[in-house]
């Protein structure tokens, strides 16, 4: 049997098509031991290629966060919303929207559960105009644990 | 203390934005300019670096030579502002003719021997080829061109692009420059565009933009150090204040606190107040070595100290989400090679692409304790009568902020301070300066310190 990382490779495609499954997964490089993610083809500390997929707990923690009143095109439908950077207990560290609170009772260091919203993907998302190019990506969000 | 003739110059219709007893004084103390400057000898520079032989690598690697890197002979620089119908290497061909007209001993189609131009964005003009095609119009071709992209910090890396040319030799004379025409495109493309400088994959698609990201370390900021909205606001009218006496600033208009307070929020805490400006504009210096600079003019200002540093595209990935890394090393680096230290700066050029960017450089180059910037400008530490004078072109913040050209346009306020010509914004006595230019969140950050020759 291949080795899992032959059928998918530690690139930020295979992220996406994972956070499609509804789950996060990070690479775990064998040799320093250092937890990779979002992955990368090679273990940014030593440079070590020999890596194995693990899963990312969907548990994490507001580190900082902003409420956008002007967005981008892509996004005036959705202003005014709250963007955050999460930081997850295992490793790393992620941006997205953080849905259902209202904007006074964000608070930094406030425990967040990662959601998987499959009808909030590219083709809701985008202008039609550009829903059929690249990229095909899924979103996720951030919601009160 | 000159901080407090810092509020004898608000506007008279000021609604508020009191004197407010200061909490606790961060610097008790700061270098007095001479009140009579003399022209600081060559001598006196040498004397002041730790230096045993010509040219030598540090541990850290920094090259430190013991004399100036390069030379600025001439700058340039167009009107900054919303120019509508004109393209941006007709801006540029304003800011060369400027540069021209300083230095009238240099003959550009002999002396001149390359052009290297930052600009960030071809999708505003749906132009490449920067390079080229500003070195036609302005008269130059066939002379080797580079273009330097670097998002907001485009022409601080052709500076020192320029500054490394003339160190290697190859080059006796080069121009160095910026230029960024943005003002045509609607808000929301000029948005996408300049969120090009961050994340993609990671920000750009969930949504983030450019003030969101800077107002996510305005939000991490305030919760760790307790820095306020008003100080960051405080950063604004300051920096309108100045803008107001600069006769190429987009914005001469004096603002007062509550105007930013009020302004519409963009990205929560930075309100469009807090932002800078969407500007058409180029600039440009002219750099030769410095032993033959007096060939062309006898008010060199020489660079004495260059760094560059870079950080993660994404903001995301950051442990620390407080201050920006790349502009904090390539400040000590350049004070390194400079042999200077904070407390020498008289006049500094920072990268206020937003007030809390301001508040950031101020720590990040060490002119406060970290977490003290805000109390810095609370105090008007950074004002044109303040202990360092801070972004005296109106900065980013009211000068504007043509993409491109700000790097070079924060260079070319230096060599105006430093060659006593910024008029009513001139700072007395200015003998050293700074310049700190920020490409993105931070990605790049390019420091140069420079002193009168």
């Amino acid at each position: 049997m291949r080795h899992m990382s032959e059928l998918q490779p530690f690139t930020i495609e295979s992220f996406y098509k994972f956070v499609n499954e509804g789950k996060l997964m990070a690479a775990k490089c064998s040799k320093c031991g250092k937890v990779i993610f979002p992955p990368r083809p090679a273990c940014p500390k030593c440079l070590s290629q020999n890596l194995s997929w693990i899963h990312i707990a969907d548990e994490c923690k507001l580190l900082t966060y902003t409420i956008i009143h002007v967005s981008s095109k892509d996004f005036e439908s959705k202003v005014p919303y709250v963007l955050g950077i999460v930081k997850f207990a295992e490793a790393g560290q992620l941006l997205g929207m953080i849905q259902d609170i209202e904007p006074s009772r964000l608070k930094i260091g406030m425990p967040l559960k990662v959601h998987f919203d499959k009808t909030s993907t590219t083709a809701t998302t985008v202008s039609p105009q550009t829903a059929q190019q690249w990229p095909q990506w899924p979103r996720y969000y951030f919601k009160p644990a | 203390m000159k901080h407090h003739t810092e509020t004898k110059t608000q506007p008279k219709n000021t609604i508020q934005n009191p004197p407010t007893p200061p909490p606790k004084k961060i610097f008790q103390t700061h270098t007095n300019r001479p009140s009579n400057p003399k022209t600081p000898s060559w001598n006196d520079f040498n004397s002041s670096l730790v230096i045993s032989s010509a040219s030598k690598f540090t541990e850290a690697g920094t090259i430190v030579t013991g004399k100036p890197l390069a030379s600025i002979i001439s700058a340039g620089m167009s009107k900054f502002g919303r120019l509508d119908g004109v393209y941006a290497r007709e801006l540029f061909v304003e800011a060369v003719k400027d540069a021209y007209e300083r230095c009238p001993n240099l003959e550009p189609k002999k002396d001149i021997k390359a052009l290297i131009v930052g600009q960030m964005g071809e999708s505003f003009e749906h132009q490449g080829h920067t390079g080229p095609t500003m070195a036609d119009w302005v008269g130059l071709t066939p002379i080797p061109t580079i273009r330097t992209e670097a998002a907001c910090s485009s022409s601080a890396v052709a500076l020192r692009t320029g500054i490394m040319a003339i160190m290697s030799g190859l080059h006796d004379v080069v121009m160095v420059g910026g230029v960024e025409k943005m003002t045509h495109r609607k808000t929301t493309d000029v948005t996408e565009y300049l969120a090009m400088a961050c994340d993609y994959p990671f920000e750009q698609w969930q949504g983030a933009t450019f003030p969101g990201l800077f107002a996510m370390v305005g939000r991490a900021h305030m919760h760790k150090y307790g820095t306020t909205e008003k100080q960051m606001a405080l950063v604004a009218v300051k920096n309108h204040r100045h803008g107001a006496m600069n006769p190429k600033a987009h914005m001469q208009k004096e603002i007062c606190l509550e105007d930013v307070l009020s302004s519409r929020v963009v990205a929560w805490p930075l309100k469009l107040y807090d932002c800078s400006l969407v500007t058409d504009g180029a600039s440009c210096l002219v750099l030769t070595k410095p032993d033959i600079a007096t060939k062309f003019t006898d008010t060199p200002v020489h660079i004495i100290g260059s760094g560059q540093a870079s950080d993660t595209i994404g903001l995301y990935e950051r442990e620390n989400l407080t201050n920006l890394d790349a502009g904090r090393l390539a400040g000590q680096e350049a004070y390194k090679m400079a042999g200077v230290k904070p407390e020498d700066i008289d006049v500094a050029e920072v990268h206020d692409c937003f007030t809390i960017a301001e508040i950031v450089a101020y720590e990040d180059l060490g002119f406060c304790p970290r977490g003290k910037g805000g109390c810095l400008i609370e105090e008007g530490q950074t004002g044109l009568d303040g202990m360092i004078a801070v972004n005296t072109s109106g900065g980013l913040k009211a000068k504007g902020h043509p993409v491109g050209a700000t790097g070079a346009a924060q260079a070319y306020e230096i060599y105006l301070q430093l060659t006593e010509q910024a008029g009513k914004r001139q700072v007395k006595g200015a003998e050293t300066g700074m310049t700190h230019n920020i490409g993105g969140l931070g990605a790049t950050g390019v420091v140069n310190i420079y002193k009168r020759g």
